[in-house]
């Protein structure tokens, strides 16, 4: 076993036991801190798959919008209620049931297509960064797509100023 | 060199702890934390094939990159109505948002 393969299943083992902690935890505090470095080790696994923007990404959109989910969890949760009310509603056998049927079969697909000793290709000599950077804003190429993706942050981001404010608004001119 | 079901093995693994969290938890906020990890694990996936399959082009790359940003959105327009809903009802457990319920 390689060195990387070692540290392949380190970050994966690392973020699988997070990920559990932060779906089972009863504090939400706690379990989006989970979700906090679950999302680090997968940042880890995106530089072990030479996609060096997505790490600088994953840890600054997810990393930066998971603390305002914290903040926000403070503020919206009750602790009595976290800490008297079950976490999970009567039908949770069922989820888990569905999520592992879901994981056996995706198993079981990989089997069947022989995915298991796929190794990858050498990189290109060009930098992916400077190619990914050329071709997003490239008209034959990525552009349209880039663009169409800006407008859908702005409507999304004056969305959600609105539904988030816009409820309070009799409220502030009273 | 690491092969690529392992990617692919843990991303199913990582969709399927999100998918549990995010139909079996009560409270809304933990919901939308259990869709991050399923898109986490679904951008997961795009990479490890971009890498494995094609990585000359530049189309996985490019998909990855929109899918953060639909997620970063999604979350956004999650969380204002997360609020929204706080004001108007006080609660953020979705059992209790019954306002349509006829």
């Amino acid at each position: 076993m390689t060195l990387e393969q070692i540290l392949f299943l380190v970050f994966a083992l690392i973020g699988l036991g997070l990920a559990l902690a932060s779906v089972t935890m009863r504090n939400l505090v706690r379990s989006a801190f989970a979700l906090i470095g679950c999302l680090f080790a997968v940042a880890a696994l995106f530089a072990m798959l030479d996609a060096s923007l997505f790490v600088v990404a994953q840890v600054a959109v997810y990393v930066g919008a998971i603390a305002t989910l914290i903040v926000l969890v403070v503020m919206l949760t009750r602790l009595e209620q976290q800490e008297r009310i079950p976490q999970t509603h009567r039908y949770w056998p069922a989820a888990a049931l569905l999520a592992a049927v879901i994981v056996a079969g995706v198993a079981w697909g990989l089997w069947q297509y022989g995915f298991f000793d796929q190794t990858p290709p050498a990189l290109p000599a060009a930098d992916p960064i400077v190619e990914l950077g050329r071709a997003l804003v490239d008209p034959e190429k990525f552009l349209i797509p880039f663009e169409a993706v800006s407008v859908l942050l702005l409507s999304a981001l004056i969305g959600a100023v609105l539904v988030a404010g816009g409820a309070n608004k009799k409220e502030r001119t009273e | 060199m690491i092969p690529l079901s392992w990617y692919l093995l843990f991303a199913a693994a990582l969709f399927g702890i999100g998918l549990y969290g995010a139909l079996a938890r009560r409270n809304a906020v933990a919901i939308l934390m259990g869709i991050e990890l399923m898109l986490n694990a679904v951008n997961l996936n795009l990479l490890a094939f971009w890498r494995y399959l094609a990585p000359a082009q530049m189309n996985g790359q490019v998909f990855a990159a929109v899918l953060l940003a639909v997620a970063a959105a999604e979350t956004a327009v999650g969380l204002s109505l997360v609020i929204s809903i706080y004001r108007l009802r006080k609660t953020v457990l979705p059992e209790e948002m019954d306002l349509m319920r006829g």
